[in-house]
């Protein structure tokens, strides 16, 4: 069955989405490791798309990291997420974006618990009051960052000055996503797709002319796991969980990774990295890996977003053959240098991942 | 005493997750945890609904309720809508509430987990930061992180943060009063007990072990019997 079939079968998986006027929920994940994915983010839809975003001084972590490492317990991460309702609602906005897959399942379970016990949003209230004396409305939409852009993929690609294409052939550029397990394998209905089909990020590489490859592990966790990456001794589980993804996607010839959650776009990107060191083993052309990039990163590049100015010098495994492919000039410099336009100095080079 | 079925009962994460579960074992074919591990979702769950307190006990103080990833893979496909890893979530709060958690290896990892997040929130007001990704306890970051490490003010102003400033943007300072309201959070909600709990726990297990809080702390980041796959 094609793609396009399946995405028909799938329709009623199509939530809704607010227009505009969102307020932002900062990834701790996100703004440590992709800083400029989320520059990119509230530039593309302040800038280019003439939207409203608001980004609050306020705002905290969800603790989400915390609950799923099991020392956050349940009632303190749904008054800190009660919290940024409540700031949102002073803030005169009603439709809230969480920028992290971790943190959208956490605000998704959130409101599915309340509705269902609504004795317990009753008790985060009271937790809210005595602790903030802040009061709060529950948001009238709830959408990932990337579940905007998916909105306006088609607004982007209006204005696109690169294509998802290889300039020197023409062929579509092979993409091959990763959804992130938070987003839709507990709630499917809340994300555009489904857990089975998931379309959020394949509808954004088909609007902007590239080709999303659908590999045998493709709905795979990438094996963050929690505590099995956060403390060392566990981190086997993490990597052996990217590695089963890795020689999946492999025989595919992916032009890239395109992920949704910032965690998983750094575990992805990372691992290739540590897999290489430990076994000698590359999974992109000639010794290279294959770039990892997030949906934001895309949108930019695709909207001729200087590749720097967006981050791309953080990835471990290089873009530059990818940027080649698609046309995009860059002065290989500049990749290195700080915001007065002085060297950093360069990273050591790995012993086998070709950089 | 309450029997720890009926603690369990009370817990939201078990009330939401078990149904009935019929022994199928979807959940373990799906799962990435029992693909790496010595562990079988399945068989925690139906532990779980036989309601047996002397087994659910040795489960609280066992090894196995540490694997898994919290992915939530498994809730997806149980034909029953089961959801196992939030059956996980709810023993793994109750082991810690009972002080079973430092019987394990896996468990009493929950001392190096408490340190570094707690710190991280209750300090930063993020569960994660640049500065507390040091390299050196972080190998498998690789070579470009370093780099970005070592020149971590310049980097992040490049990509246009705000790091360690006042005001919006990424990587921001978070202002007194913000933190004063996530730490009370804290205190009202019992998160700030649930964490001095783990710590006291720990401390208790560390003399027993004979070892200083350092060298506990090192021993749950670092240490694996490889008695677990
Ligand atoms: S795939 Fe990985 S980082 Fe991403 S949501 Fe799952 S566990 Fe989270
Ligand atoms: S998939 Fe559901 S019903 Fe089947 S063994 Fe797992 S929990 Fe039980
Ligand atoms: S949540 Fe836990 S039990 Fe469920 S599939 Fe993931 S690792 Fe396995």
């Amino acid at each position: 069955m094609n793609l396009e079939a399946k995405q028909q079968i799938w329709k009623e998986y199509q939530k809704e989405i607010a227009d505009d006027r969102y307020y932002y929920a900062r990834s701790c994940i996100r703004q440590t490791f992709f800083p400029g994915s989320e520059w990119a983010y509230l530039d593309i839809l302040g800038n280019r798309l003439g939207k409203t975003v608001f980004d609050d001084p306020r705002h905290t972590t969800c603790t989400g990291i915390g609950y799923h490492s099991d020392v956050v317990p349940v009632e303190t991460i749904m008054t800190v997420v009660a919290r940024h309702f409540a700031l949102m609602t002073e803030a005169g906005f009603e439709n809230i974006t969480p920028s992290c897959i971790t943190s959208f399942g956490i605000y998704t379970e959130i409101l599915h618990t309340w509705q269902e016990h609504p004795e317990i949003e009753e008790q985060t209230h009271e937790y809210l009051w005595k602790a903030t004396r802040r009061e709060f409305k529950k948001p009238k939409n709830l959408a990932h960052t990337s579940d905007v852009i998916y909105k306006f993929r088609h607004e982007i690609a209006a204005q696109k000055k690169h294509a998802l294409v290889d300039v020197h052939t023409g062929r579509p550029l092979r993409v091959v996503d990763h959804i992130g397990c938070h987003y839709a394998k507990m709630f499917p209905s809340k994300g555009i797709g489904g857990a089975e089909f998931p379309a959020v990020l394949s509808g954004m590489v088909t609007a902007w002319g590239g080709e999303p490859v659908d590999y045998p592990e493709r709905r795979h966790c990438c094996g963050f796991g929690f505590r099995n990456y956060l403390v060392l001794a566990n981190r086997g589980y993490s990597i052996a969980n990217s590695k089963k993804k890795f020689e999946s996607m492999q025989p595919y010839e992916p032009d890239f990774i395109i992920t949704n959650c910032p965690g998983c776009a750094m575990f992805l990107d990372k691992w290739q990295y540590t897999i290489s060191e430990m076994e000698g083993t590359t999974y992109g052309k000639d010794g290279y890996g294959i770039p990892v990039l997030t949906y934001e990163e895309a949108a930019a590049l695709v909207l001729g977003y200087d590749p720097w100015e967006i981050g791309l010098q953080m990835h471990q495994v290089s873009v530059e053959p990818l940027l080649e492919k698609m046309g995009i000039a860059y002065d290989p410099d500049a990749k290195y240098r700080n915001a007065r336009g002085e060297d950093m100095g360069r990273p050591a080079c790995p012993n086998y991942l070709k950089v | 005493m309450q029997k720890l079925s009926e603690k369990l009962k009370q817990d939201i994460h078990y009330i939401e997750s078990l149904n009935s579960c019929m022994n199928c074992g979807v959940c373990t074919a799906i799962c990435p945890a029992a693909e790496f591990y010595r562990y079988d979702p399945r068989v925690i769950v139906d532990t779980v609904q036989r309601q047996d307190e002397e087994a659910l006990e040795t489960l609280l103080k066992s090894e196995t309720i540490w694997y898994c990833g919290e992915c939530m893979s498994c809730k997806t496909r149980c034909p029953r809508s089961n959801t196992p890893g939030g059956v996980i979530m709810s023993l793994r709060r109750l082991s810690q509430e009972e002080g079973y958690f430092t019987e394990s290896e896996k468990g009493r990892q929950q001392f190096a987990l408490k340190r570094v997040l707690g710190n991280n929130i209750l300090n930063y007001g993020y569960c994660v930061t640049p500065d507390v990704v040091r390299p050196e306890m972080h190998p498998e970051q690789g070579p470009v992180w370093e780099w970005i490490y070592e020149h971590r003010d310049e980097f992040y102003e490049r990509v246009h943060s705000n790091y360690r400033k006042e005001g919006a943007g990424a990587l921001r300072k978070v202002d007194d009063q913000t933190m004063k309201e996530l730490r009370s959070i804290f205190e009202v909600t019992g998160g700030k007990a649930f964490m001095d709990n783990i710590e006291n726990c720990s401390a208790e297990k560390a003399q027993e072990m004979g070892m200083d809080m350092e060298t506990y702390f090192l021993h749950t980041y670092m240490d694996n019997n490889d008695n677990h796959q």
